[in-house]
Formats: C-alpha cells, structure tokens, sequence
C-alpha cells in the first residue's frame, strides 16, 4: 500500500440559502483555497474527483458546471459520483494506490435550498416499495429513532444531550451554521417536530461544500509539515429495505470501522449523523473509548450540506492533525437513510 | 424570471423550476407479481434463504444473495414495529391529513413492510398495535393499492 | 472468457452462476393479466436562482444585450457566464459587452423536432459565436433555407417586441443572415 495523506482542507462558511450564487459561484473560493493551501495548481494535480447530487438543486449535471472553478480547460483526468465526497475521496485514495497517480483534488457540495429537502431525499428510496409513498426524510429517519427508543437503547434525553454538546461544540467552528443551544432540559420541553424528533434531532439544511487534496510519500511531505496520513480506510453497505434491518445496530460502520483498523487510542473522532440518534449507533460501531473528543466541530448537527458533510468529517480530523492538535483520528461519513451506507477512515500524524 | 425586490439592492431573479420523472419501469417477476396480488387484495411476501418470509418481497435474499423462488400468501393484518409521526403532510403521501409513517410486519411475515397509518393523532399509535390494510378503490398493481393502513378497533 | 461471450446480450442468458434470473413459484392466481410496467411519475419543484454572474447576463438580455465575462488570466469573453472562467477556474468580474452581431460555429438540419416548443420542421438549429466573445450561443434560425445556412455565415438576433422582454433567452426569437461576407472557417479556429 502507498502512503497518502491528505495535505489541505478548506471548506465553506455554511449556511441556510446561498441563493445567489449558483454552485460553481458557491464552490469556487473553496477549490481555490485547499489548492492554494499547498500552492498547487490544477496542473499539480493528477486526478480529480468531486461528489455531488442533481436532484438537490435540480441542476442537471451540475458537476460538470462546478468543473470551471477546477480550471478544467485543457482536459484534466476527472471523475465524479453521486455520492457524498468521502466516496470521491475514497476514489481518489484508490487511484492513488493503482500508482496511476500521485496527487489527487476531491471536492463535494450542494444547494438543498432550491427544493423541499425532506421531499427530493425521497426519490433516493426504492422506487416501487417507498418512493410512491414520498415518505419525508425526517418522518423516515423516526422510524430509526422510535426503534432505538422502544428497544431502550437510547432516550429523548440522551438524545438532546448530543444536540447539546454537538452546537455548543460548533461554537469553535467558524464554518459551522447552528451554533449553541439551549439546555437539555429546555431542549426536552420543546414539541415534537415528527415525534420521536424534536427540531433538535434533526441536522440543518445546508448549502456548502468542501475540497481536500491528496499526496501520496515525498510529495505530500513537500506540500504538508503534517501531512494527515490515511492510516486505514473502508466502506460498507447494509440492506436496503427498513423493515428489514435491524434499526438500532448499525453493522456496516463496525465491519467498515474493523476494516480500517479502528483499534487502540484517539486524540478526536468526526462522525457523520445527521440525526441525534444516529450518533451513537455510530460511536458504537466504532467501538471507541469514552477518552475520545467526538465532533469538536460540531458535525452534522451543526452544519449538513448533503454529499459535502461526511467528507467534511475527514477534513475536521485532517485539520486537527495537520495542526498538531491531535496525533491520531478516525472519520466517519453516511450515506443514504438511516446509516445505510457508512465509511470509515482513520488519519494519523507522524512520518 | 420574476425580480424578487424583496432581497435589496438589485434583487435576485427567481423562477419556478419542475422537473418530472416520468418513469415508465419495468416490475420484473417478484415486484409484479406482488403487486398485481396487490391488485387482487391480497399480499405476497417471499420465502428467504433462512426460511424467514420477506414482505415485500425481494428477488434476491438481503443476507446471501440468492435467488429466492418461493412467494408466499401473508394476512392482510399486522403488527407496527416501527413509526414517527408526520405533521406536516407533503404532495404525493398517501394520506393528506397528519398520520404515522410506519414500519408493519403484516401476519406470517417476518419483516416489516413501510406505509403509512391512518390515525386521529401520535397519542393514539403505539409499537405493537395492530393494523388492518384500508384498500384503495382503484387498484392499479401499486404499493398504493393500499390506501393506507388503519388501527384495529381504530380510532380512525 | 470466450470471444462468443463478448457480444451483447440480455443478462439473462449469462453464463450459469454468473446472474440468473428468479422466476417464484407463487401461490395465487395473477390472472392473465399481470402487471409488468408501472409508470411512477415524480415531479419536484424548485426554487430556481442563476446565480450573480448569470443574473448580469440575464438582466442584459432585458434589454437586447448581451453581457459576457472576461477572464482575468487569458483574456477570454465566456457567455453565457457562470461566474468562473473554466480555464483558468478565477472568478470573472469584468462585463463584457459582446455581438449582437455573430457568426455561425456549427449547425444542424433537424428534420424530427421534438420538444413541445420546438419549430416547424425542416429548421436549423446552430451555435452562434458573438462578436468579441469565445464561446457560442445555441439557437435557431430563421428567415433562410435550410439549405442555405453555413459555417462562418454572418447573422444577427431577432429580438421579441420591446413589451415582451424579459430576463430570458425566449427573447430572442430566432437569428437571421445579414449582408456581411462569410468568416473563413480558420479564423474560426478554437470557437467550433
């Protein structure tokens, strides 16, 4: 296996409506800033590989657009998916590794704020079972709750204790968009939004995105005095039909997680859940120690630009080793309901 | 393109965009035959690798992979596993008042099948309670076939 | 693998053990009339804003302009602007005013027309390069015989009545030839 790192990071300040802009406007500053975080041009860079999704601002190929801010002209090796961009990172990792490149530029982001959210996250389910009912993204993910709930393997407070902590947390991140938050106690008082979630439980609507690039050896130790190395990085999938799965384990982020070589200590854990519950289904996949600093950043709670915010997780952890705050990190990112489809990745600091 | 004044100085311009899908797809033998018995008002679920009854069916078993062959006939009753509740209603859902979106593990089954419940309010659903398929009086071979699912002895 | 299993074929007559294809015994009558199709239609609205580069463009054609961006590394007019210059990847912040006169890239006879609004049929469809920019426009043409139409022809927007115009290419109607010689196609170089 090669050695890759990722070497810089830069992500957007997140918000409810960047409504105008469009999305290259959007992305632009955010490509240019991790790639003059190395001083690299296009040029320097051998692969490219974004994640997005159409359905969210209902722009057809709007990857292809987005692709100006890349400077894509003459033509560079380029690939996309419609998915989260840790997958596009993962891509890229992979295409490092065959040795048919050396450096690599991985960006994701999305406009949700042209659509109905909850309502366009629909057509991701399977189209003759779910997708005729329309089920709304957040009813949807109550379905995991109410499971975890009933089976006590969490509760309402438990609950909005990670609502807590996540954007009290997001007070340190200047990107972040939901930023403080009342008492547990207060949080507890408030309605049910689509009961068992409260407004609480439920991640932002964001517009956002964010970019990392990739060196493999000598050349991420030209570009990086830290570079972040991937130490271990996996994905796995569950099923696909709810009424299926077992809704309060998660066992595709332990067998990822396992993969990756999750073991021993952490200076910092990002994870992807988008929902309050989610994150301990999360934590426990991973099986990590009560020592480690989970979502210093806040995470999903307090910014969720869809296919941007796993590969956000990997940059919050990048960015605290690139920093030398932390030594040793593991990156979680989601896709899909409910935890469906889930990546682990762990960085390390050192030589 | 409209000027929305309302954002200052120049304003945005703003449209409306719909984009339709209008998907013409093909069911295949396991979803076509489950829901043109749909149809007919009854349910068909499929025998898994483990000998656990999938509904809905699937064509291929969720753990190994293989191919499954054996459809089977479930109740048109069933037990909630699962549910949250659905305030705000959206274009499309099945029912258009507030109801419960829910996971139900029809008789004979072993796995829940997703719609949604049709009841006065969250005080009055619970996990466990049992529910009845409401049919839709124009069948068309669709998971909408049902019209939704109501509560035994219901308060609906 | 074969040089004979190289060829298309439906999945189903793949190799055995590679794919198969289910086919359940089931336990009820389906009738001699089984569903095999479902149209599932799903329709979705949004909220749809261009964009700050767009809007400029936009705001022009309002007033029979047309307003490029220049990009600040080559020197380039893109129109319609996206905010970005895709070779350079910096935000453009110039307007450029360009045509409204242009010049034809590249054509198309279209004999099938579908599309709801699309014109009677024989009609050319083309890329028009206005003067001053380096990336064409799409649209149709009019006043001429399909045979007639050419790559370096000269021609110009036929615009809708001044009470008609809005922030929308629908405001150009179509384009037509004007009495201009003919661009040699190497002069052309790098815009088709």
């Amino acid at each position: 296996m090669r050695d890759v790192a990722i070497v810089s990071v830069a992500q957007s300040h997140h918000r409810r409506s960047a409504e105008e802009l469009n999305e290259v406007e959007m992305i632009q500053p955010v490509i240019r800033a991790a790639l003059d975080g190395v001083g690299a041009s296009i040029s320097d860079i051998d692969f490219t590989c974004s994640g997005s999704s159409d359905y969210l601002a209902g722009q057809a190929f709007s990857f292809v657009m987005t692709l100006d801010a890349v400077g894509a002209w003459p033509p560079i090796v380029e690939s996309h998916v419609e998915m989260d961009g840790a997958w596009a990172l993962y891509e890229a990792w992979l295409k490092i590794q065959t040795g048919a490149a050396d450096t690599a530029f991985v960006y994701s982001y999305s406009k949700a704020s042209p659509g109905d959210l909850p309502r366009v996250m629909s057509r991701m389910l399977d189209p003759y079972y779910a997708g005729p009912l329309w089920p709304d993204s957040v009813a949807y993910a109550g379905l995991q709750a109410r499971a975890m709930l009933d089976a006590g393997v969490t509760t309402e407070r438990r609950m909005a204790e990670v609502a807590h902590r996540n954007r009290e947390a997001a007070r340190n991140n200047p990107n972040a968009q939901v930023v403080g938050s009342p008492s547990v106690d207060e949080l507890l008082a408030t309605p049910m939004l689509s009961d068992p979630l409260r407004v609480h439980d439920c991640p932002p609507i964001s517009d956002g995105g964010v970019a990392v690039v990739l060196a493999a050896g000598d050349r991420a130790r030209d570009w990086a005095e830290r570079p972040a190395w991937i130490r271990g990085i996996d994905h796995r999938i569950d099923g696909h039909q709810p009424g299926a799965r077992d809704l309060t384990s998660a066992p595709s982020v332990a067998l990822a997680a396992q993969r990756a070589g999750v073991d021993g200590s952490f200076d910092v854990a990002e994870v992807h859940a988008p929902f309050t519950h989610q994150e301990q289904l999360v934590l426990d996949g991973l099986g990590l120690g009560d020592d480690v600093d989970v979502n210093p950043s806040g995470g999903a709670l307090a910014a969720n630009p869809m296919m941007a915010a796993g590969l956000i997780r990997l940059g919050e952890v990048a960015t605290r080793i690139m920093d030398g705050s932390a030594g040793r990190g593991v990156a979680h990112a989601t896709a899909g309901h409910l935890l469906q489809q889930n990546l682990v990745c762990v960085l390390e600091g050192g030589d | 393109m409209a000027v929305d004044d309302s954002a200052g100085g120049e304003g945005l311009l703003r449209a409306p965009l719909v984009i339709e899908y209008p998907f013409n797809r093909t069911t295949g033998p396991v979803v076509g035959a489950f829901v043109t018995a749909l149809r007919d008002r009854r349910v068909l679920g499929i025998r898994g690798a483990d000998g656990r009854v999938v509904c809905p069916p699937v064509e291929y078993d969720p753990q190994t992979g293989a191919p499954l062959d054996e459809m089977v006939e479930v109740g048109t009753s069933g037990t909630i596993t699962s549910w949250s509740w659905v305030s705000q209603v959206r274009e499309g859902q099945p029912l258009q008042t507030p109801h419960a979106l829910a996971l139900i593990q029809l008789d004979g089954a072993d796995t829940a099948m997703l719609h949604v419940v049709d009841a006065p309010g969250p005080e009055s659903v619970s996990t466990g309670a049992r529910v009845r398929i409401r049919w839709s009086d124009e069948p068309t071979g669709a998971i909408t076939d049902i019209a939704c699912f109501e509560l035994d002895g219901g308060a609906s | 693998m074969t040089a004979d299993d190289r060829g298309d074929r439906s999945i189903s007559t793949l190799p055995e053990g590679l794919w198969t294809q289910p086919t359940p015994s089931v336990p009820v009558d389906l009738g001699d009339d089984p569903v095999r199709r479902q149209v599932v239609p799903a329709s979705m609205r949004y909220d749809y804003t261009p964009g700050l580069a767009s809007t400029r463009f936009l705001r022009g054609l309002a007033e029979k302009r047309f307003l490029g961006e220049r990009c600040p590394e080559t020197g380039e007019v893109y129109i319609p602007p996206r905010g970005v210059s895709p070779v350079s990847g910096l935000p453009t912040t110039e307007q450029v005013e360009v045509g409204p006169k242009a010049t034809i890239t590249s054509f198309c006879v279209v004999h099938i027309g579908f599309g709801f609004n699309a014109p009677p049929t024989p009609f050319v469809s083309a890329l028009f390069l206005p003067d001053g920019a380096a990336v064409s426009l799409y649209g149709t043409m009019g006043e001429v015989s399909h045979d007639q139409v050419r790559i370096g022809m000269r021609v110009e927007p036929v615009w809708v009545d001044d009470d008609q115009l809005t922030e929308s290419m629908e405001n150009i109607r179509y384009w037509r030839p004007i009495d201009e010689p003919d661009v040699p196609a190497e002069q052309l170089k790098g815009h088709m």
